[in-house]
Order: C-alpha cells, then sequence, then structure tokens
C-alpha cells in the first residue's frame, strides 16, 4: 500500500467522526418499506433489518470508536506510562507492587478481563471506555518501567540528582523525552487493540446500547441476516478491518520514522 | 533443569492467588446489591436473602475472600444460579470443546504460519515475500467475530460444505478453527520469516550449504530448528489472545466451551459462573505460558544457564 493510503484512511475516520453531529445524519430513521434493502443510489450502502441506513450508521459508529480509542489511549498512555516511570525509578517495594500488579492483568488472557468488567459493569459507553483502560494500561506501564530501567544510570541522570533536581523534575525532564518515542508508538498500536476491543464488546453486546450504533453491534445484528442480506454485515466489517489496517500500518511507519528498535526490552 | 521447572512453578502461585481475589472482588465491582441485580428488584425478600446467604454476601468482606480462596483449593466453585448445579460441573462438561477448539486453532496457526514464514524468508524481497507478508497483515487486522461470520457465510451457506454452528463432527470444527487460528498465524508467520532471515546469515548455515546439502536441508533442518526457539515464547504469549478470542468465536458457532459460557453467563447475570469461568481460563493460560517457559529452557540450554546464579 502507498504511504500515504493508511494516513489517508486515519484522517477520513477520524475527520468523519469529529464532524458527525454536524452531518445531515439520521441514523434511528426507520424506513419500514427498505428494510434489508440492498445498495442503490441514494444509498450507497442499503438498509440494515429495522430499515435504517447502513451508510448514517457506519458514521455514528465511526464515532463511536472514535471516541472510545482517543479516550482509551490516551488515558492508558498517561496513567500506565506514570506508573512504569515511577515503579522503575523509585524502585523498592513500589516496583515490586507494580510488577505483581502488570503481572496480574496480563495473567488475564487478552480481552477477557475486560469482557467481564463490562459484563460486571453493565453495558454503556464510559464502562466500556473504563473496563478496556483497566487493561489497557499495562502495556504502557511495562514499556515505560523497562526503558527507565535502562535510563536511570545514565550520565545525565545522575549528573540531575547530584544537582539537586526533584524526582518529579527528573522524570518529567530527564527521563520522559528520551522514552517517548517508543511510547508513542506503542500507543499508536494501542489504537489498533482498543478499536478491535470496542467492536468485540459491542459484538457481545456488553459495549454500546442501542439505538446507538458501534461497528461491533452492527455486525453482531446483521449476522442474523446474513442469508438474506450479505451487505448488512459486510458494510461494518469492511470499514472496521480498513481502519484497523491503516492504524497498523500508521504506527509501522511511525516506528521506522522515529527508529525506534522492535526489540526494545523483552522482559525485565 | 528440575531447579528451573520447580522455580517457574512456585512462580505461579502468588500470580495465581492474586487472581482468585480479583476475581473475587469482580462481583462487589456490580454497581448497587449483586443479589438484586442477579435476582431483580421484583423478587421475594426471602428468596433474596436466601442468595445472599448462599453467596456469603452478609459476611464481612474478608471473611467472604477467605471462604471463597478455601472454596477454590477444594475445587468448590459454588452452584450456578440459574441452574442450581455446581459449578465444577459445568466447566467440567464445557472443558473438553475448549480444548478441542484451542488445539485445532493453534494447528491451523502453525500449520499456516510456518510454511508462509519460511517460504517468504527464502524468497526474501519477492513476490512472494510480498504475497506472504501482505496476508499476514491482512490476518492481523481482521477481527475475529467479523472473519467468523464470513466464513460462515462463504463455508457453510455458499458452499454448504460445513456446518453453520454446534459441536457435531469434526467438520464443525474447521471453521471455528480457521476463525480462532488465522490471527494467530499470522503474527507467527512474520516471527518465522524474521527470525528465519536472522539465522540463515549464520556461518554454520554457510558450513552446511558448503558441505554441499541440498537447499532444504540446509533450511528445515539447519536454520529452522534454531529459527523456532522465539517463535515458540510468542506463541506462549499468544496463546492469552487465542484464549480470549475463544470467548468470542465460541459465541458465533455456539460452540459449546468455557468461552461460550462466559459470555452466556454475563447475559444471564449468574456471576459466579462467570468468575469461575475467568478463572479457570486464566489459569489455563498461567500453566501453559510456565510449561512455554520450561519448554524454551529444555530446548535451549542457554536460557538456565542464565537464570541459575
Amino acid at each position: 500500500m502507498r504511504s500515504w493510503v493508511p494516513l489517508a484512511i486515519v484522517l477520513v475516520w477520524g475527520g468523519v467522526a469529529i464532524v458527525a453531529p454536524l452531518l445531515p445524519l439520521d441514523p434511528d430513521r426507520i424506513e419500514l418499506s427498505s428494510i434489508l434493502a440492498g445498495p442503490s443510489a441514494h444509498h450507497w450502502l442499503g438498509f440494515d433489518e429495522l430499515g435504517r441506513s447502513i451508510g448514517d450508521r457506519l458514521i455514528i459508529g465511526a464515532r463511536t470508536s472514535f471516541v472510545v480509542a482517543v479516550c482509551v489511549v490516551s488515558a492508558t498512555l498517561l496513567v500506565g506510562s506514570a506508573i512504569g516511570i515511577g515503579a522503575a525509578y523509585w524502585g523498592g517495594w513500589i516496583d515490586r507492587f507494580v510488577v505483581w500488579a502488570i503481572d496480574l492483568v496480563l495473567a488475564f488472557p487478552g480481552l477477557l478481563l475486560a469482557i467481564v468488567l463490562a459484563g460486571m459493569l453493565g453495558p454503556g459507553i464510559d464502562n466500556v471506555v473504563l473496563a478496556l483502560s483497566c487493561v489497557g494500561w499495562v502495556g504502557y506501564a511495562r514499556l515505560a518501567r523497562a526503558q527507565v530501567l535502562m535510563l536511570k544510570h545514565r550520565e545525565h541522570v545522575v549528573a540531575a540528582r547530584a544537582l539537586g533536581a526533584t524526582p518529579t523534575r527528573i522524570m518529567w525532564q530527564h527521563l520522559l523525552p528520551l522514552i517517548s518515542a517508543p511510547l508513542l508508538v506503542e500507543a499508536s498500536f494501542g489504537v489498533a487493540g482498543v478499536i478491535v476491543g470496542e467492536a468485540g464488546l459491542s459484538f457481545l453486546g456488553l459495549g454500546v446500547q442501542p439505538p446507538s450504533a458501534s461497528w461491533g453491534s452492527m455486525i453482531r445484528d446483521g449476522t442474523r441476516y446474513m442469508l438474506v442480506a450479505p451487505h448488512v454485515v459486510l458494510a461494518p466489517g469492511l470499514a472496521l478491518m480498513l481502519v484497523v489496517l491503516a492504524v497498523n500500518l500508521l504506527g509501522d511507519q511511525l516506528r521506522d520514522w522515529l527508529d525506534v528498535k522492535t526489540k526494545t526490552v523483552i522482559k525485565a | 533443569m528440575m531447579l528451573y521447572l520447580l522455580r517457574r512453578l512456585a512462580a505461579v502461585i502468588p500470580i495465581m492467588f492474586g487472581l482468585a481475589c480479583l476475581v473475587f472482588f469482580l462481583l462487589h465491582l456490580i454497581p448497587g446489591d449483586p443479589v438484586e441485580v442477579m435476582l431483580g428488584e421484583a423478587a421475594h425478600p426471602a428468596e433474596k436473602e436466601a442468595l445472599r446467604r448462599a453467596l456469603g454476601l452478609h459476611l464481612p468482606l474478608h471473611t467472604q475472600l477467605w471462604h471463597y480462596v478455601q472454596g477454590l483449593v477444594m475445587f468448590d466453585f459454588g452452584t450456578s444460579i440459574f441452574s442450581g448445579r455446581p459449578i465444577l460441573d459445568i466447566l467440567l462438561e464445557r472443558l473438553p470443546a475448549t480444548i478441542e477448539l484451542g488445539v485445532a486453532a493453534l494447528a491451523v496457526a502453525v500449520m499456516m504460519a510456518v510454511p508462509f514464514g519460511v517460504l517468504a524468508a527464502v524468497r526474501h524481497k519477492t513476490v512472494i515475500d510480498f504475497g506472504a507478508m501482505g496476508f499476514s497483515l491482512l490476518g492481523m487486522s481482521i477481527p475475529n467475530f467479523w472473519l467468523g461470520p464470513l466464513l460462515i457465510l462463504i463455508g457453510a451457506v455458499w458452499l454448504g460444505w460445513f456446518p453453520v454452528s454446534g459441536r457435531e463432527g469434526w467438520r464443525s470444527l474447521i471453521l471455528p478453527a480457521l476463525t480462532l487460528g488465522v490471527s494467530m498465524a499470522a503474527i507467527l508467520s512474520r516471527m518465522v520469516r524474521s527470525s528465519l532471515l536472522e539465522v540463515i546469515r549464520e556461518d554454520y548455515i554457510r558450513t552446511a550449504r558448503a558441505k554441499g546439502l541440498a537447499e532444504w536441508t540446509v533450511i528445515v533442518r539447519h536454520g529452522l530448528r534454531t529459527a523456532l526457539l522465539p517463535v515458540l515464547t510468542l506463541l506462549g504469549l499468544q496463546l492469552g489472545a487465542l484464549l480470549s478470542g475463544a470467548v468470542i468465536t465460541e459465541t458465533i458457532f455456539a460452540w459449546p466451551g468455557i468461552g461460550s459460557l462466559t459470555v452466556e453467563a454475563i447475559q444471564r447475570r449468574d456471576y459466579p459462573v462467570v468468575q469461575a469461568a475467568v478463572l479457570w481460563i486464566s489459569f489455563l493460560y498461567v500453566v501453559v505460558n510456565a510449561f512455554t517457559d520450561v519448554l524454551y529452557a529444555w530446548l535451549d540450554p542457554r536460557v538456565r544457564t542464565e537464570e541459575s546464579p
């Protein structure tokens, strides 16, 4: 794929998500005469099982995934890095506790903890954000910790400490700038994970509630009518796959551009 | 070696204890009164009180936790609120299906990843390489809850080769195993490729070639054997994605495993079952990961010598 294509896809996704409230959309309007109607000149993507425009719902779904991705990634990046940096810098029992907590969250395979958390907290977009955040901070914390462990005995850090700089200042001014590149690369891949996570939770009925739209819930509803109207499930799935693919490719490009080594640290 | 094995297995215990505690507190995350959430507000007060007592929710928190962990050690997971059966029975009933699906998906992943990865590495920077890696990128980006319905549409509806859902005979296993295995195959094939690319630059590969061995013998016997070591670690880690993917895949295909049980129990608000199912899946993951590490140490003596003081 040409290098600008992923960026273009991500920009369209983000742009559409941001301007969605200003667009003349009617995602909840039901047209009984066009239930499961296929694509037409006026409605490129056709209608779903309730006679709602799939195109309009796709845009609302883009907004859902974008909002969740931005909230979760920014929250987990901030909290996770802060925890990781602090743990590595102070060491001792703080570090041991953080490592234990990280191992504990990682002991839940993949999305399982998020699925259960969302199930227990009840459905809704805020609980989706909360559930995905509870799982997501770990990756950044582990990365930040491993990086700081390598850096904290560097001369400039030792010099700063000798000059009487406060821990906050050292972490903020002397450590964070050096580890921000790998963290940003990790965050860019994190966006893809969160998009899939949100759609997955919504697919299981634990995410965004009707009538609001998510690509995941659109896929779930569509599968019931797949035999008569495959377009209902194809549209949100393709959108989801394209955006995830584009975000992953963009992450690859960002990594090359920032020159982050792939094998930074395996396990500390 | 024995020492390494024991130490690695001992490290599992605090994690399992932590998992049990976390899963215990999950029940207390439910907004409001868990008993009311499970039975509904309209339930009879006596009924609510009975459930509260059965779950031990009237006791102080630390006593509850103690009872919970005690129960786990004795393999007592409580009873299902929905069916009234012991949870252990339900889990044992569902476990074979999940293991069957997991092993099949793993087989799919390895059988796809190794040839793809080897081909891509051997034909480095050719159309085959780009094709294989493009395919792998696609596989990594396609969510299983879309791939599943897509495979049902193609394999079960259009071609009619496989059943749409359920677990009857080997045919019903193919589509779920593909759904679950493809993303893992995608990630593994990249690892096989990059690992083999590194290995085939080594001196001993040149030696093997200089001896006049056939190219495939060099690649498979000498190259792949070393190259698959890092792949093994990734395999263990990817098993997590496989297990959580099983939750979604089992739900799509109505596959009667622990994954679909988790989702059913969440929907029925049968929280003791949710807790137990999550705990089992996580325990399975932790134990399998520990065994991968041990296997790795067994295959690569460097690991255990580095570890021992």
